[in-house]
């Protein structure tokens, strides 16, 4: 007879709190390079083994291993640690100017750099030959580094952060909140999972029409517990577009850790295999591996061959926004600890070790980086801060709602029009 | 018992729902629509249509045209939808334009913002508008949106199609009239027809729209005229001149009101099914009544609201949806800002009571020509 245990409310926690040491001794990190490689048609069933692997390229050593070591020259990967210092960077100069109240609110990928530089590298979402429509990426708010990467004018990106008179969007977002269709950028949200469903109709879109256009969908971890999350599987796995869904398993959604998500009992790749989605899972501060995994499943579904599920594991280095502190939910040291490193210092080795560049070149590069940061704000502020400088006008507020004005918004920008009169006098 | 409603029982076999309104000949501002076309028009191409044969017609006339249209929903692929809307659509347009989808409203509205940001022109199917909540994020967060937080670089230029209302037995989850839940969103436009030829004229509209449209469907509408009146023999389209359909390609422009009563005593405001039975319960009161149809609900064709209450002074507000917070509420609302001087009486609503939806007490429920009746005596005797 099975034993009879109490029955109790399962609360998942995490292996340290504030004041603990940092614990990852629960997790298993296979060796780099032993993941297989299997050819893009393959049956789905045949990557499900890999839900529960972690695809890994460089060793500790920083050499590049196994058979999902991407063929890139050195150039691609300079390129690479380029974007990924951009991106950090830009994160830096955004959470700045939220400290000097320049700008109202700041998010930051601070340690998951790669997933979105690798990622838009790999997809190369501007670039022609797929016909005539660019692929799109569905992005949440912490993969600014998509845009770096696909060469976005760095001023416009500061420009949206502090809703000033340069801004594209015209003050209707909260700052990272981007929109930029020719960079294959989707208007982001802010409320969570919407996007993933979107993107599978994207791809749905490409499908109907014959295309090879690719979607790639993008969500922490935390938000796979959203229903169109599972929207979003269910129709990929029925009508087979070509999209990738990526997960960034950043092990944190504001204070709860990815337990609170379920991730305690099974990976986040393992979702996909109950829908039949091919499932991987790789390691995300590897950018090598970031760029060979996403490379595989765009490959995958240009032919033909439908989607991909990707869970890409990292660690979350900073808070979750300007809005709060970790040090009051985790492990102070926890971010220095986590055993899969720095993605930035882990490329850096690679580049080193193989002598595709010296330290002296990496010293140079991240000065040069951090200039090219600094000028862009200092240019993006001449166009206004929150608090100082030319202002939007208030016109943008109706200007977007509908195709054309209606007669109710016209009426109310004119009583605005009137009350804005009244305070100026 | 009402004096008014004494009065009905002589005219009980005739239809009054559309008896009175010749439909090819809509007067006053409250009309411009070129779909509605001159008599002539519509004898020489148009043929009797069921409202469920109207909106399929619509839907195969834009998929015919446009091949950036696509129609899909539960059950509404090859079997052709619960009610029959899409019947024969995957057989003739492929099932890559025409497919089923899995139960999932918030699947198969955000696949449609995805699929419209692309460049189709997605119509959804909600099965019942009852069943829309689980897609509510997804319209109200996403499509409704889009536009506007992309300074109108992406937009969703969808359609979601779903019945509304009772009369069907269908208990409080197949009988809601959700409309007002749509009204409060910036961005949505909210559509409801009451007669075939409007139907597939508003939706012809509604998919050609660059702006996501909720298309609302008076299911008790969709085989035949109601006037209220359950307890009497069910009317058909085809036996009625609002059922006569104009072949082919024509839009009812959204946002323009149709008037289809005349009169100089009170004005009705009502939609989808209530148009019917207003047109009855005046007819019935003997009341000469200036009856609005509205048609679209979001945004609202202000200008006939307040021509109709200067012609009359006096304002019934019909719907089947429930009254606190309901449509009406904004409906009498714009009529006290703009018309306050012009008002003889305070406005009365009339509408399904604040109670779910019952199963066995439908009738009690329904806002009948009884309930409208006693308004229309309450308002002139005020």
């Amino acid at each position: 007879m099975a034993d009879i245990k109490p029955v109790q409310l399962t609360v998942p926690e995490p292996p340290a709190r504030p004041g603990e040491e940092p614990d990852f001794s629960h997790l298993h990190i296979p060796a780099a390079g032993t993941a297989s490689k299997p050819p893009i048609d393959v049956e789905a069933q045949a990557t499900h083994p890999l839900a529960d692997e972690l695809i890994r390229v460089l060793d500790d050593d920083g050499n590049a291993v196994g058979e999902w070591v991407p063929e890139l020259s050195n150039d691609t990967k300079i390129r690479a640690l380029h974007h990924l210092l951009e991106t950090r960077a830009f994160d830096e100069q955004a959470l700045l100017l939220q400290r000097q109240g320049k700008a109202g609110f700041a998010i930051q990928s601070r340690g998951e750099e790669a997933v979105a530089v690798g990622s838009a590298m790999a997809v190369d979402a501007t670039s022609p030959g797929y016909g005539p429509g660019l692929d799109m990426h569905f992005p949440t708010y912490r993969q600014g580094g998509l845009l770096l990467a696909n060469r976005h004018s760095v001023v416009e990106m500061v420009c949206q952060l502090l809703s000033n008179t340069g801004d594209r969007l015209k003050g209707a977002q909260l700052p990272s909140m981007h929109s930029v269709p020719e960079k294959g950028f989707f208007s982001i949200s802010g409320n969570l999972a919407t996007q993933l469903i979107q993107a599978v109709g994207w791809a749905m879109g490409s499908a109907i029409e014959g295309r090879r256009n690719v979607a790639v969908a993008w969500t922490g971890e935390g938000a796979t517990a959203e229903n169109d999350f599972h929207s979003a599987l269910v129709f990929a796995s029925v009508y087979q577009p070509p999209v990738i869904i990526n997960i960034v398993n950043n092990q944190w959604a504001i204070s709860s850790f990815q337990g609170i998500a379920g991730g305690d009992v099974a990976t986040f790749a393992q979702r996909g295999t109950g829908y039949g989605l091919p499932t991987l899972r790789a390691d995300g501060n590897d950018l090598l591996a970031v760029y060979a995994v996403t490379e595989w499943a765009t490959a995958r579904a240009r032919a033909g061959h439908g989607p991909a599920l990707i869970e890409w594991f990292t660690y979350r280095m900073g808070s979750h926004s300007s809005s709060d502190d970790p040090s009051r939910y985790r492990s102070a040291d926890a971010p220095q600890s986590w055993p899969l490193g720095d993605p930035i210092e882990r490329l850096e080795q690679h580049l080193l070790t193989t002598g595709a560049i010296s330290a002296a070149d990496i010293e140079r590069l991240h000065r040069d980086v951090d200039e090219f940061i600094a000028q862009a704000v200092a240019e993006a502020e001449t166009y206004g801060t929150m608090n100082s400088g030319p202002e939007l006008g208030s016109d943008h507020m109706f200007a977007h709602v509908y195709a054309e004005l209606p007669d109710h918004l016209a009426e109310q920008q004119a009583e605005l029009a009137i009350e804005e009169e009244m305070r100026r006098r | 018992m009402t004096a008014a409603h004494d009065e009905t029982t002589a005219s009980g076999d005739e239809t009054p729902a559309s008896g009175e309104a010749e439909p090819s000949t809509p007067t006053g501002q409250a009309d411009t629509a070129p779909a509605a076309g001159t008599p002539e028009e519509v004898e020489s191409g148009a043929r009797p249509m069921s409202m469920i044969e109207a909106i399929r017609d619509a839907l195969a006339v834009m998929m015919e045209r446009d091949e950036r249209v696509v129609s899909f929903g539960e059950d509404a692929g090859y079997f052709g939808g619960v009610f029959r809307c899409t019947e024969g659509l995957q057989q003739r347009f492929g099932a890559h334009r025409s497919f089923d989808t899995p139960i999932s409203e918030s699947g198969i509205i955000g696949a449609a913002v995805g699929m419209a940001a692309y460049g189709l022109r997605p119509v959804a199917e909600i099965q019942f508008a009852d069943y829309v909540y689980p897609g509510y994020d997804q319209i109200v967060s996403e499509a409704a949106r889009l536009r506007s937080r992309s300074v109108g670089e992406f937009t969703a230029p969808l359609v979601v199609r779903m019945p509304v209302g009772g009369g069907i037995r269908g208990g409080q989850t197949h009988s809601q009239s959700p409309e007002a839940l749509f009204t409060h969103v910036a961005g949505l436009q909210v559509v409801i027809p009451s007669t075939p030829r409007d139907a597939k004229g508003l939706l012809i509209a509604s998919i050609e729209n660059d702006d996501p449209v909720i298309f609302c469907e008076p299911k008790r509408l969709y085989n035949g005229p109601f006037d209220g009146h359950h307890d009497r023999p069910i009317q058909a389209w085809s036996s009625s001149p609002d059922g006569l359909v104009p072949e082919g390609y024509y839009q009812v422009p959204l946002g323009k009101a149709a008037r289809v009563a005349e009169g100089d005593e009170v004005t009705i405001l009502a939609y989808g099914t209530l148009v019917h039975v207003a047109k009855a319960a005046a007819e019935e009161s003997g009341v000469a009544a200036d009856i609005l149809d509205l048609r679209t609900l979001l945004p609202l064709d202000v200008e006939a609201v307040t021509a109709s209450v200067a012609r009359t002074g006096r304002v019934v507000i019909a719907h089947e949806a429930t009254r606190t917070s309901g449509f009406g509420a904004e409906l009498s609302a714009q009529v006290q800002e703009r018309c306050f001087d012009l008002l003889e009486a305070p406005i009365v609503r009339v509408t399904g009571w604040d109670t779910p939806y019952p199963m066995g007490q439908e009738w009690a429920y329904f806002p009948g020509p009884v309930r409208i009746g006693r308004a229309l005596e309450q308002v002139l005797g005020y």
